[in-house]
């Protein structure tokens, strides 16, 4: 991936000479962030489309962190966002969590499987790990599918259903869209927060060094597999919590949730958006499910036309739409 | 549970491990080349199988689809290298895998459009059905076809290599592209014809299953992911490693299947990641690449 370079300048640089208004981006990315999220079920065509793009945004937020910023370009990350939804499906269902419970749960399954793929993969490099990422991402889907007495199977994991949310003596209806909206925007608000303090700490700079030259981080003393597999876990868990807001938002989680095709989805929402830029992922889920919308109105068969869109975008826009617009305001 | 019954199975998986032969071994020799890992191989399998079954359906003959159909998509293949991956050389490695996975993407839905939703019958040619009996067994004659034709290809790749010029070419290309182009070696013609090869191979292997099981356009996602689990276990560029792996894997999954069904699919997984803890270089990988 040729990975952008602006977002170490972002750290580096003061709000000082003409870098300020990036800078100033860079500053209040959260906030801005938020208010976009507030007002986008009142742009969108629909509030379905409102809340994909908030759950599928958030699960290329988590993918960006590895993919974007650590340069490692896994290729199964469907196994956390569907670990975590089941997990949350699974504990609403079986254990009988309250749904506030299922979503800490889901995050500690999908980063539990995320430590462990991570600890296996990165001992493999480059183009390797892509490989290995993609075969223990199936491994997953088959063991889900064969324990279909937990997970369904086939069929999905179904039974979950919160109608009803109650915390602090507030009672939400959770069957209204824009109200359920607004509950799952809070925790996605939460991550970003999360995140974006991820990236503007000492972690988030050695990251971006992995990045760049590994054999250099390492040589500058760094501890090259333990931030792998930190930033990795981090993405991971990122992930899983965007799987716990779909099953939330779904009631039912298919088994799709874990297959191939929804981690090739995540690969091409982030690059669609830009990779390494903090506000490409949830451009790109907007463009990938803006796109699938439309293309489906005339054709079932919507998946040759994004297909042949992200080709382009290798061949000729690989920033992708966010970074290539930064890269043409910072040229000016 | 007899030694007939258990010889029977043995024998299915390295039928079902020749296959994965061919489809590895085509993705090994365009990364050992190219450096280019093709996410689109698994789709190309694919095709391979259809174009097989409809030059079969045109020409009325099994025959004319297994020699016609490596050729033609191998030729497709070349189209793609030249158009769509040549311009990303000089680019980081991950940029031509995100393209050709983009490509599986738009070839499985380019098939659905011509061919359906739905997945095909490929009928076992009439002068290969039937059984034929080995002394301590009988046994599917396509299925010791298939091996017997993954046999001669592997020979003849193995004289290709070792025996032409062009093989020493390739071999030294692998090595080291730089010195050949100052040798005067065209290295981007070989490379062309190296990404035809590979295609072909994985379109012979899709072809080839086609008749022991039915043709739909979702078959190569799981074969991309046990082509993988190949490499990843033979160890990345190696033909040795992709053939011996290869059989590994195809015997493994059908012993897998007689003792413990349920872990069928599971095994190879869990293979590779004890291949990976003890030997992450892959068996016959060297350290380096890994």
């Amino acid at each position: 991936m040729t990975a952008s370079v602006h977002s170490i300048a972002e750290v580096m640089t003061g709000p000082t000479g003409h870098r300020g208004w990036r800078a100033r981006l860079t500053a209040w990315r959260v906030p801005l962030s938020i208010l976009v999220l507030c007002l986008l079920p009142w742009v969108l065509p629909s509030q379905a489309l409102a809340v994909n793009v908030l759950i599928y945004g958030l699960l290329a937020v988590g993918y960006n962190l590895l993919f974007g910023y650590t340069g490692m370009l896994s290729f199964g990350h469907a196994a956390f966002f569907g670990a975590g939804a089941y997990a949350a499906g699974l504990g609403i269902g079986q254990l009988g969590l309250p749904w506030y419970a299922a979503i800490p749960f889901g995050m500690l399954v999908g980063g539990a499987l995320a430590f462990a793929v991570g600890l296996l993969s990165i001992r493999t490099r480059g183009i390797y790990f892509s490989m290995v990422t993609l075969a223990l991402a199936q491994l997953v889907y088959y063991a889900a599918l064969q324990s279909s007495s937990i997970t369904g199977g086939e069929n999905g994991l179904r039974g979950f259903t919160v109608a009803r949310i109650e915390l602090f003596g507030w009672s939400v209806d959770f069957l209204d869209p824009v109200k359920k909206y607004y509950v799952l925007m809070v925790f996605a608000a939460v991550a970003l927060w999360l995140v974006s303090r991820v990236l503007a700490s000492p972690f988030g700079a050695v990251i971006e060094a992995i990045r760049e030259n590994e054999t250099r981080a390492r040589a500058c003393g760094y501890d090259v597999e333990r931030t792998k597999v930190m930033a990795f876990t981090l993405s991971g868990l990122v992930c899983a919590l965007a799987g716990t807001l779909f099953a939330l938002h779904l009631a039912i989680v298919p088994l799709d949730t874990l297959s191939i095709q929804t981690s090739g989805m995540i690969v091409m929402m982030t690059l669609l958006g830009g990779a390494g830029s903090f506000f490409g992922p949830f451009v790109g889920a907007l463009a990938f499910l803006l796109m699938e919308d439309v293309v489906a109105l005339w054709t079932p068969h919507w998946q040759i036309v994004v297909g042949t869109v992200f080709i382009l975008f290798v061949l000729f826009l690989p920033k992708g739409i966010w970074g290539t617009l930064i890269a043409w305001r910072a040229g000016r | 549970m007899d030694a007939e019954l258990i010889a029977m199975q043995l024998f299915s998986g390295v039928a079902l491990g020749a296959i994965l032969v061919m489809v590895a071994l085509g993705l090994s020799i365009i990364f050992g080349m190219l450096g280019v890992v093709n996410f689109a191989h698994g789709a190309l399998f694919m095709v391979g199988a259809y174009a097989g079954l409809w030059i079969a359906s045109l020409t009325g003959s099994f025959w004319w689809g297994l020699l016609l159909a490596p050729l033609l998509v191998g030729a497709f293949g070349m189209l793609i290298e030249r158009v769509l991956i040549r311009p990303l050389y000089k680019r980081s490695i991950d940029d031509p895998l995100l393209l050709t996975f983009g490509l599986a993407y738009v070839l499985v839905e380019a098939v659905r459009i011509l061919f359906g939703n739905e997945g095909m019958p490929f009928p076992t040619p009439p002068e290969l059905a039937g059984v034929a009996d080995l002394g301590i067994g009988y046994f599917p004659i396509y299925r010791l076809f298939v091996v017997g034709v993954v046999a001669v290809v592997l020979l003849l790749l193995w004289l290709g290599l070792e025996k032409t010029k062009f093989g020493l070419i390739v071999r030294a290309g692998a090595r080291d592209p730089q010195i050949m182009r100052v040798l005067g070696v065209d290295v981007a013609k070989v490379w062309l014809l190296v990404f035809g090869l590979g295609v072909g191979l994985t379109a012979l292997g899709g072809v080839l299953a086609a008749p022991m099981r039915s043709v739909d356009p979702e078959m190569g996602a799981l074969v991309l992911a046990e082509a993988f689990v190949v490499t990843v276990i033979g160890g990345m560029g190696s033909l040795v490693g992709a053939v011996v792996a290869g059989l590994l894997i195809g015997i493994a999954i059908s012993m897998t299947a007689l003792f413990a069904p349920e872990m069928a699919t599971i095994v190879m997984f869990a293979l590779m990641a004890l291949v990976l803890l003890v030997r992450p270089q892959g068996l016959f990988g060297k350290p380096g690449r890994a």
